[in-house]
Formats: C-alpha cells, structure tokens, sequence
C-alpha cells in the first residue's frame, strides 16, 4: 500500500488536469465537484496510510524515477512516507476537502468558478509534494509550487490591480525566502554530498554541535521559513493575501500553506537541535512576529485582516515552540490550529457572504441571531483559539508555554502577553460582530441570510474538530496520555537525545504554568464583553492615542519597506538605465566610433595627390628617426 | 553524412529561394526545409545516443586546402545546440506566416543560410572554419533587421555589425597567430590547436581577443549596448533568431575556445570574469524592473539570464558548466516563447508598450495560460526548464564563490519582479482601448505554443536525457582545461 503513495498527490493534479484542460466545458457546479472528489480521494488513502502508521508500519521511502543524476550529483523525485509526513496529509486533504466542499457553495456565482477549483486543486497537490518529498529538493518543488497557487489564488480576481498588487507582494517576497531555502540547499549539498533527509540527518549527528556550518544552514532555512510562514521581517504579505476569496485565505493563509515552514522545521529537528544560536534566533523572531501580529490585529476593522494578524500571530508561537526545542508543541498546535483558524476563516467567509460582501466589523452587528449557525461555529471557534478548555487549542498553546518556561520565564510570560492579545482581539471581533445593534445598511433584495448546507456542514465538522482535537494531546497531568506526543516520538527520538535535557518541571509548577494563563484569559475575555456589548460600539479610530494609531496603521511596516526598499531599487533602475546605460557605456561606444570616423575624415585631407607635400612628410619622418636613433 | 546535408540543404535552398520569384509557396518551402533539417537532427540523435561520449564521434572530411579542412564533428555540446537550432528555425519560420514581409522570398532564405552557418559554427572541428561560418551568421541578421526592421533601424545595425566585426577582427587575428604555432604542418584543426603551448605573455592577448569577440555576441556587460536597441528593433523574427540561437555562439565559443586553450588565465582572470557577469545580472534585472517596452524589457531579461550563463562557464565547476549547457537550451526556448507571445500582443494591439495593455487575461484566457507557463519558465520556477540550468548554474558559482552565489542568486528574486509586474500589467486588470478586442490563440499560434511548452516541461520534470548528452561534453572539456588531456 505504501508503494503506491504517489496515488495520494496524483489524485489532484489530474483533478487540476481535467479542469483546467477543460475550463469552458465544465457547467455548473461540476468543477466543484471534480476537484472535490479528487481531494477526497487523496484523504482516503491517507486514512489508510495512517492506520498503518499507528500500527506501527516503518517509515518508508518511495523512489518515484531520477530526477537528476550526473557526476556525483543524485538527486530523486522520492516521497518519504512516516508519521510526520502522514498527519501533515491528513490535515492537507481532510480540511482541503471541507473547504472544497465549502467553496463549491461559497463561489457558486463566481464567473471564474471553474478556474478557481483547477487552482485549489494545483495547490493541494504542490502542497502533497512539499509535506511529501525525502530530500530538500523535492519539497523545494512543492515550496516554491504552493508560491505560485498561492499567487494566483490571491490575485484571483485579476481585473483588480490592488489584487494583483498583493498577490505579486506575495509571491516577491516568498522568492527572498526562497533564495534562503536555495542556499541552504547548496551548503547541504557541499557538506554532505546529498539532499535526502535521512542521509542529512545521520550524517549531521557526526559533527559537532553549534559548528558554523549547521548554524549557517538552519539559519538560511529558516530564512526560507521566515517567508513562507510570514514572520518578521517577510509577514507584509500575508495580511494583503486576504484579497483572495476567503476559502483560499482558510485553506492556504491559515490552514496549510503558511505552516509549511513550521512542517519544514520540524522534518529538520536534528539539523535546528545541532544549532542553538539558530534556535535562539527563531524563539526571538517567533516571539517578537507574535507579539506585533498580535497587537495590530487588536486595532484592525476588517474581519479577514483581523484573522489574518492573528495568523501571523499563532505561527510565531509555532516558532517559539520550535526555538524552545518542542517540536511536537509545534507541530500539534500546527494541527489544532488547522482546525480552528479554518474554521473562524470559513464562519467569517460565511458572514461576509450573509451581509454581501462587507467586510469591515464597524458596519457589522447583533448578527446572532440572523445567522445562529455561523454564530455557533464562530463562538467555539474563538474559545478555541483563546485556550479555553476543553477545546483544541487550550492543549496545544498549554504544550507550547511549558516550552517557553523551559527555555526562559520571560519567553514564557510574553507568550502569555500574546495569548492575552489573542483572546481581547478573537473576543472583541465575536461581540462586535454578533452582539449589539445592528449596524450593517438592510438591502431589500439580498437580506441577511444563513449560507446553505454545502457551507454550513464543513464548518460544522471543523467546528466538531476544534472541540475534540486537544484530546490527541492532553498531557499526563490532567490523567490523559499525551498521544500526538507518543505518536511523533520516532520522528524527533533523534533531536531529544541529541538536546537531552531532563529537567523535569514539578507538576505543581505545570498547574500553575496552566491555571494562571486560563484565569488571566477569561479576564480578558469579559474585559471584551464589558468594554464592546455593555457600552454601545464606537469607531475606536475616533477615540486618538498615539500607540492605536501606530497599531492601526501596522506601524507602518509597508511604508518603511516602500521607503528603504522599493523606491530605491526604482530609483536605481532609472539610475542604470539613463545614466550608465545610455550616458556612459553607450556614449563611450559611440564615441570609439566617432572618433574611427574623424580619424578617417582627417587623415584623408593627407592624401591630397600633391607630390610636394609627400616629399615633405618623408623627410620629416627621415628626420624623426634618425632623431630617435641618436638618442638610443 | 546527416550532419552535411543539414549544412549543405539550408544553403542550397536558400540560394533556390534568392533565385525564385516572390510567391506564397516560399514560406512553405523554407519551413518544409527547416522542418526536414529538424528530423535529421532527430535522427542524428538517435545515432548519437547509445555512446555520447568522445570527441569527435564522426568526421566528415570534404576537401583540404591550406591547412582547413572541413571537418565536422559532433559531441553533446555540438548535438544539444544542433537540436536547439534545427528545433527553433521551423518555429520561426512558421510564426513569420502571418506577418507580411516584402520580398519574402530573401527573408525566408536568409533565414535559411542563418540556420545554415550556425550549425556550421556548432559542428565544425576547424577553428578556420568555425571563423568562416561565425562571420557568415552575421550577414543575415545584420540584412533582416536592416531592411525588415523598425525605426532607426539602419543605425542600430550598423552599430551591432562594427560591435561585433571589431570582435571577429580580434578573434581571427589571435586564429592566426596560433596556427602559425600549430606543430608539424600547420592545422586549424581544433585538436592541433589544443596541443599548442603558448608562452604566458601570449595568452593574455590572445585570451582578451577570444573573450572580447565571445563576450560581445553574448553579450557579457559592459560590451552589451547593441543588444536591446537591435532586438527592439529588428523584426520578431530576427530578434528570435538573434536572442533565441546567435547568442548561443559566443557561449560555444568559451566552451570550445577560452577553457581549452587557456587554462591558466581562465583561473586567473575568470574571476573578473565571473564578476563581469553577475554585475550583468543585477544590472540588467534592475534596468527590467523599470522598462515600459515589451520588447525591450524581454531583452534585458535575456541578458540577465546569459551573465548566470557566463558566470557559469566560468566556474569551471561540473555543475557550472553542465547548467550553462542546459540553461543554453533552456533560455533558448524560452526566450523565442516570450518574443512569440511579445509578436501576438503586437499584431493585435500594434502597440508594444505596457502601459498601453492590460486586462488581455480575461480576453484571451488560452493565451494567458501559455503565456503564464512561459514566463514561469523564464523565472526558473520548479519544474520548468529554466529552474534544473539555473539551479546548477547557481550550485556552480556557489562551488566557486559563496558570495559571489547569493548576488547572482538575487536573479530569482529579480526575475520574479519584473517578470510578474510585466505580466501583471499586460494581462491583468481591466481592458484598456487597445485591448479590448484582443482575440484569443489561432490555431497556428498553438501550434508554435505547444511544442514550445512541451519541451519547457520536459527539460523541467525529466531532464536526465539533456543532462546525459552533455555529461561527457563537460567531462572532456574540463579535462583538456585542467591539462589532464593534451
């Protein structure tokens, strides 16, 4: 069965094939469903290659032909097939499949339905081949692959050139990752003589810990992590991506594409273990992205930007989690974020969708009740992503702090200060939007509506997820068995010996690292309710402070990077062309001949035919050697 | 005895189609032609095959006279830029059909002798020879552009045929002085000139003259300045003549010339070299960024991708030299696909300038997605063609110099900058007046698209056969420069 792992990412590209080979054949909902299905397909036989994980099936690497192989250089399209690789699957296939399912109703009436879906499904199976690959160059495919559905995605609606804009400011700045990723790939490739992952790692394991090399490799890595995963100084992007339809902003802003660095970090624990200035690196940035993420979101007013901070915002706990060395943190918040970021995504797609298409929160409110089933999903949603138990991310971000106070309490009190942002900005949103009066303007001919079923039914599955899925990790302390962490253990077995660090928390330490941030976040949470439903919602922007205008404004990160990059580039574009091009290299070659030119000009007026005036030069010439000589 | 009736049918026809008098039939004649010239190439690559391997694998002795002999050979760098050649002129000629040409029947056989002298310049095995045939090459491009091209056009050849004479003048002259040194009695002949031992003093002229006549026809910055006037100027066609094959010659050169003949200063001087290029690289991506003419903006592209291919060759490095082999192909296709898709935006609109166009996408949504695949390829995007030459292109210059491969690696960066923007405000965004009746794809602009693609996506996903015909290229050529063999 795991011989034929290359069915899973062939499903979607034939389903991308078949639409795409026949985008004006398809009627109606057809595409929909094809590309449903295709992925569909996928996440069964995931399901099948899970079972066989769980009981207990080896890693397995699958040779799918060479892709290169010349010199000493061999490089094959092989996928590796093990534990980590095959939640990654099933968390790409199985929320892929509910948002195709979602968007098959949410993008009914777009004239662009068709090409849509052949592009959701070109990213689902770049992403299979980026969670799939056994070396570094066959996830740099799918890497690079999901750039591109990514780019077109976001500038879907391409007759809007501020799409276009942002779609190009994506893809632009995942190429500067990119670069990084590409480096590292070299320096691997000089070091080791080989991409393969298991080669790379039970090589890396003979040289000594925090050597230039592995620093200098996981850092460009993680360079490439840094754009994919839109953390500072690359996460510009990733709030401009909402322009695409927002299916695309769950399944590929929220739910897999950006959590590809966090995958990509993990698959290499034991080259990051080996690096502890990288480590340090990635806690700071991890960290640091969090806490700004965190405190825009809390002053934005369009629904999807908000959720798009907060993105940023939970990839940069991811982060902290890798730094601190606990890459199951990382990877089950990974997963249960998944679960609940799809979901809030998908719930606000379904609001924007009952109000036609507003997206600013202001002109939103009191929509309990109009549209009860978003609300529902929207509310576990947010206690999800908060940390409430015992819903999904309670557990996961519980997992992740413990790992920040391991490495430093200060690690472990910002991270507080972000899960505290995280609670005031989901909350604030929820009441704005679903409590009070009701702000939006009634258009008789669209009234406010519930979406159909082909909506509704995958949020409420993720929604299902959101609540049970901290049960795969619930920590021994509260009489559970931690089961994500005994399931991943063979994939990190390596980097734990390699970091071997025993220092046990006490488990009275472990209640209070997890009561203290539940009791502070419910007191954010009615510090929400009572600044937001008990006093009548005003445009915040009205009420001026130094720091709200700072935040609301993104501190200006775009503006700087315009400043210092862009118009500089621009500036020395122009620069080349009209000065060095055309003044310089140019005039120089035209002037060498000009000057053939002249000089063939002049001499001529030598040849004037007079006898006389050749006997004259002749002498001089005699004249002039014979000076020479006499002086040689 | 293929490889001489691929020299020898172009010609004849050629001379046929100067004779014959100005009718339809005369495209139909000189594509049947190239397409004849393509399947000998298949077929000398079926012959070819089974043992890639040694130099010369088979010679064609037609006549000797002074010391040229013409002699040809082949090996897989003479057989990849045979198949580029013999691939590309068919599809040049086919997407000339629907342009109107005076005296057409000089066009078509114009082309044909092009076609003619470059697989002359990528077979012969005797410097002489190889002078003759690179001379000969410059006569139909400098005649295509002078009289089928656009404004200011007389000036702008002119420029290039001194450009380029200048560096032919150097080259011959340094031809000569060799031969004068060849042992025994004295050859042109490649293998006699790689047995010559040249006192150090020599070489550093003599390696500038090379350098100097390859570097313009590449061209390496600064000897660049012919290049994107001429191919905004001269016809489509010409252009893709010029960018898509010529340049390839100056690249052969440095492959069958500088490493071979001067190991030393190609150590020592191949750094300015390597610096040289990647200058180019930033250079001219930068100029791109802020180009408003089509043409003009593909042509700076073309010469940010040909530095990466310099700076390659360069490194010395295997992977060096086997990514330029394969970016020669690469760029080759590509660079013809991007001037194709320029030459159908240009008959529709009769405007080539970006900021005129816009919102074609939704116009001509088959001719988006060929264009789009295109441009991938030109931005090595995974999976395209572009990517496997620029990835060993880069792994080459990183084996050489780590710093000198993160500025040379800015071109992935660069490359998706203007290439994007470009694409973005040209098909993108809402009709604008010019294009608002843009029509989609004919079917004979398909036909000229699908083989284009097909061989961008075949050298992108399986690229082991290209990298097998030109391993034992680069193995031997850097061992004759490493002086392992004489």
């Amino acid at each position: 069965m795991i011989e034929n792992i290359w069915l899973v990412p062939l499903f979607p590209l034939i389903g991308f094939l078949v639409i795409a080979l026949n985008f004006r054949g398809f009627k109606g909902i057809w595409a929909g469903r094809v590309a449903s299905v295709a992925v569909l397909a996928s996440f069964v036989v995931s399901v099948n290659l899970f079972l066989q994980m769980t009981s207990g099936h080896e890693a397995q690497t699958v040779t799918i032909f060479n892709w290169l192989h010349f010199n000493h250089i061999s490089i094959s399209f092989s996928f590796l097939v093990d534990r980590l690789s095959v939640l990654m699957l099933l968390i790409v296939t199985g929320v892929g499949f509910l948002i195709h399912i979602y968007s098959i109703g949410y993008m009914k009436d777009d004239a662009g339905y068709n090409r849509f879906f052949s592009y959701m499904n070109l990213f689902v199976f770049f992403m299979l081949l980026l969670v799939l690959g056994s070396n570094y160059f066959v996830m740099f495919i799918g890497w690079e692959g999901v750039g591109l559905s990514s780019y077109l995605l976001i500038g879907f609606w391409f007759k809007n050139q501020e799409y276009n804009n942002a779609a190009k400011k994506a893809f632009i700045m995942n190429r500067i990752g990119d670069l990084g990723f590409l480096l590292a790939m070299f320096f691997i490739l000089q070091q080791f003589g080989t991409l393969n992952f298991s080669d790379v790692f039970s090589k890396t394991q003979s040289l000594a810990s925090g050597s230039t090399i592995l620093t200098l490799i996981t850092l460009l890595l993680f360079a490439g992590a840094v754009g994919k995963s839109a953390q500072i100084p690359l996460f510009t992007w990733l709030p401009d991506a909402m322009a695409g339809p927002t299916p695309v902003s769950a399944l590929i802003h929220a739910a897999t594409m950006v959590t590809a660095g966090i995958y990509m970090i993990a698959r290499s624990n034991v080259l990051f273990v080996m690096a502890p200035v990288t480590m340090w690196v990635i806690s700071i940035v991890g960290i640091a992205t969090a806490l700004l993420a965190g405190s825009i979101a809390i002053f934005q007013t369009d629904i999807k930007k908000i959720l798009a901070y907060s993105t940023v915002s939970q990839l940069g706990l991811m982060f902290v989690a890798l730094g601190a060395g606990r890459f199951t943190a990382a990877m089950f918040h990974l997963t249960t974020h998944a679960f609940f970021k799809a979901l809030l995504f998908l719930a606000a797609g379904s609001v924007i969708h009952a109000l036609s298409g507003e997206q600013n929160i202001l002109k939103m409110g009191g929509l309990r009740h109009k549209i009860p089933v978003t609300f529902w999903v929207f509310l576990i949603g947010s206690l999800a992503i908060s940390g409430i138990p015992p819903f999904a991310g309670f557990f996961s971000k519980d997992m992740i702090l413990a790992g920040a106070f391991e490495t430093s309490p200060l690690l472990w009190a910002v991270s507080v200060i972000v899960a505290l942002m995280t609670s005031f900005y989901i909350f604030r949103l929820l009441f704005v939007v679903f409590w009070g009066a009701t702000r939006q303007k009634e258009d008789p001919h669209h009234p406010v509506h519930e979406s159909p079923k082909t909506m509704t039914v995958p949020m409420m599955i993720l929604a299902g997820l959101s609540v049970v899925g901290g049960l795969l990790g619930v920590p021994h302390l509260l009489g559970g068995s931690d089961r994500i962490h005994e399931y991943l253990s063979p994939i990190f077995a390596a980097s734990v010996a390699i970091k071997n660090t025993t220092t046990e928390i006490s488990s009275q330490t472990e209640w209070i690292l997890m009561v203290v941030p539940l009791l502070l976040i419910l007191g954010m949470i009615y510090l929400a309710y009572s600044m937001l439903v008990k006093k009548p919602v005003t445009d915040e922007r009205k009420q001026k402070s130094f720091f709200k205008d700072l935040a609301y404004n993104k501190f200006y990160v775009d503006e700087l990077y315009e400043a210092i990059v862009q118009r500089p580039v621009s500036a020395l574009s122009v620069f080349f062309h009209e000065v060095i091009e055309v003044k310089i290299i140019d005039r120089f070659v035209n002037n060498t001949g000009k000057l053939v030119i002249w000089t063939g000009k002049n001499i001529r007026y030598m040849q004037t035919g007079n006898v006389g005036v050749y006997l004259f030069f002749m002498v001089v010439s005699i004249i002039l050697i014979l000076f020479f000589n006499l002086f040689n | 005895m293929i490889l001489g009736v691929l020299i020898i049918l172009p010609l004849i026809f050629s001379l046929l189609l100067f004779a014959l008098p100005e009718t339809e039939k005369n495209k139909i004649i000189a594509l049947t032609v190239s397409l004849v010239c393509f399947a000998g190439a298949v077929l000398m690559l079926f012959n070819f095959l089974p043992d890639p391997s040694g130099y010369p694998p088979f010679e064609v002795k037609l006549l000797k006279s002074m010391g040229v002999e013409f002699k040809f050979g082949v090996d897989g760098l003479s057989m990849l830029l045979v198949l580029l050649t013999t691939f590309l002129t068919p599809l040049i000629i086919y997407s000339s059909f629907d342009g109107e040409f005076k005296r057409s029947n000089a066009f078509y056989a114009l082309i044909l002798i092009m076609e003619m002298a470059l697989i002359g310049v990528f077979t012969t095995t005797d410097i002489m020879l190889f002078y003759i045939f690179w001379e000969i090459a410059l006569i139909p491009v400098f005649f295509i552009s002078a009289l089928w091209g656009g404004k200011n056009t007389r000036v702008i050849t002119f420029k290039f045929f001194m450009y380029t004479l200048v560096g032919g003048l150097f080259m011959l002259a340094a031809i000569v002085f060799i031969y004068v040194k060849t042992p025994g009695e004295h050859s042109f002949a490649f293998s006699e000139f790689y047995k010559v031992i040249l006192d150090p003093q020599a070489q550093k002229w003599l390696f500038l003259a090379f350098f100097l006549a390859f570097a313009i026809k590449m061209p390496i910055f600064p000897f660049h300045t012919w290049q994107p006037d001429l191919y905004y100027t001269a016809p489509t066609q010409g252009t893709m003549m010029m960018a898509g094959i010529m340049l390839k010659m100056g690249v052969y050169g440095l492959f069958r010339f500088v490493l071979p003949l001067f190991p030393v200063l190609t150590i020592d001087w191949g750094f300015y070299a390597i610096i040289l290029s990647v200058i180019g690289i930033v250079y001219a991506s930068i100029i791109a960024i802020r180009q408003d003419e089509l043409k003009k903006l593909i042509a700076y592209s073309s010469l940010a991708h040909v530095g990466l291919i310099a700076a390659g060759v360069f490194t010395r490095t295997f992977n060096g030299l086997e990514g330029a082999m394969i970016q020669m192909i690469s760029h080759g296709v590509n660079i013809v696909g991007l001037f194709f898709c320029y030459e159908i935006i240009f008959r529709r609109t009769k405007s080539g300038k970006i900021s005129d166009l816009g919102g074609i996408a939704s116009q001509a949504p088959i001719f988006a997605i060929f264009f789009m695949i295109i441009m991938l390829g030109s931005i090595a995007f995974p999976l395209t063609n572009s990517f496997v030459g620029e990835f060993l292109l880069l792994l080459g210059v990183f084996e050489y110099n780590k710093i000198l491969a993160v500025f040379a690696g800015l071109t992935i960066i660069f490359g998706a900058v203007y290439m994007l923007w470009m694409y973005q405000r040209t098909m993108y965004g809402e009709p604008k007046p010019l294009t608002a009746g843009f029509s989609d794809l004919t079917m004979r602009e398909i036909l000229i698209l699908v083989p284009v693609i097909v061989i961008i996506l075949w050298i992108g996903i399986y690229p082991q056969m290209f990298i097998g015909i030109a391993e034992p290229a680069v193995k031997t050529i850097l061992q004759i420069n490493s002086g392992l063999i004489p």
